[in-house]
C-alpha cells in the first residue's frame, strides 16, 4: 500500500527522542488533511509513532518497511488532524 | 419567565479543557549521573512533544547539570565554596553511574555517542527548553551545596522549594523521581 505524503521528513540516523521531536515540530508546517511521511532508521518508531499519534490526536495512516543495504528504514504516514 | 436553554456540547467542552489543561509530567532530577540525566532529558523531551506540559525540579547532585561550566561559588563561607569547588558542575561533565573509571569509561561513551549522532546533556537540554520544559531549581540545596543562583544556566524558570513542587505534581499524571 502507497501512501502520498505531502511532506517528508527525513530523521535517518538519529534515536530516540528525536524523530518524535523533529515531527512535533514539522507538524506545525503542514495544514489540516496534509499527510507527514516520517522516515527512520531507528525501530522503535514502528511503535513510538502510532503512541505519539494517539496522544497528540493525529492519525497514524501506516508504515512501510524497506531493506536499505545493511539497514531497515522505516517510513511512517501520519495526516494532520488538528 | 422565560426558559432560557444554554447549548452545551459535551464534545467541544471536553476538548476545550482538555486544551486548557494539558496533560502534565514532573520529575525530579535528583541525581548527577550522565546517564541517569540524560534519561531524564529525553523523557521530558517526549513528553513535551507529545504536548504535554512538563516540569524538572533539580535538587541535590541534579543541580550539577543546569550549573554553567567553569563558574565559579559566590558562597560566603569557605566551607560551602570548597564543596561548590570539588563538586564540578555543567551539563558536559557529569560522570556516568557506572563505567565512571576516573573519566576514560564517559568519555569513551560519549565518543560512541558522538560517533552516532546521539544527543548529550547539554545538547538534550536545549532541546527541552526549546520545547518549552519548565526549570525549577531547588533552593534550599542551591544554599546547601554552595551553589549562588548566578552561577546557574540562564533559563531556569523559577527558584523554589517543596511546595511548588507538590503543587505541579499533584495535577500531573506522571511523576519521575531520577
Amino acid at each position: 500500500m502507497a501512501f502520498n505524503a505531502d511532506v517528508k521528513l527525513d530523521t535517518l540516523g538519529l534515536f530516540c527522542p528525536m524523530p518524535i521531536i523533529k515531527t512535533s515540530k514539522k507538524i506545525k508546517d503542514l495544514v489540516v488533511g496534509q499527510v507527514l511521511e516520517v522516515v527512520s532508521d531507528d525501530e522503535g518508531i514502528k511503535k513510538d509513532m502510532p503512541a505519539w499519534c494517539e496522544t497528540t490526536g493525529h492519525e497514524f495512516l501506516g508504515l512501510e518497511e524497506e531493506l536499505n543495504g545493511r539497514t531497515m528504514h522505516y517510513r511512517t504516514y501520519v495526516k494532520k488532524s488538528k | 419567565m422565560p426558559l432560557t436553554t444554554t447549548k452545551f456540547d459535551p464534545q467541544a467542552a471536553l476538548a476545550e479543557l482538555r486544551d486548557k489543561k494539558p496533560e502534565r509530567v514532573t520529575l525530579v532530577v535528583l541525581s548527577g549521573d550522565m546517564d541517569r540525566v540524560m534519561a531524564a532529558f529525553i523523557i521530558a523531551t517526549g513528553a513535551a512533544s507529545m504536548g504535554m506540559r512538563v516540569t524538572m525540579f533539580f535538587t541535590f547532585w541534579g543541580l550539577n547539570a543546569i550549573r554553567r561550566p567553569g563558574a565559579r561559588s559566590a558562597a560566603r563561607d569557605w566551607l560551602r565554596r570548597m564543596f561548590g569547588f570539588l563538586n564540578k558542575g555543567g551539563a558536559d561533565t557529569l560522570p556516568l553511574s557506572r563505567f565512571h573509571f576516573g573519566g576514560l569509561g564517559t568519555s569513551m561513551m560519549k565518543r560512541v555517542m558522538k560517533q552516532n549522532r546521539m544527543p548529550g546533556v547539554a545538547e538534550l537540554m536545549e532541546m527541552a527548553k526549546d520545547l518549552g520544559v519548565q526549570f525549577i531549581a531547588c533552593t534550599t540545596t542551591l544554599g546547601l551545596m554552595g551553589i549562588s543562583k548566578d552561577t546557574l544556566i540562564e533559563g531556569v524558570d523559577q527558584f523554589a522549594g517543596v511546595s511548588t513542587y507538590l503543587a505541579e505534581a499533584k495535577d500531573a499524571q506522571v511523576n519521575l523521581f531520577i
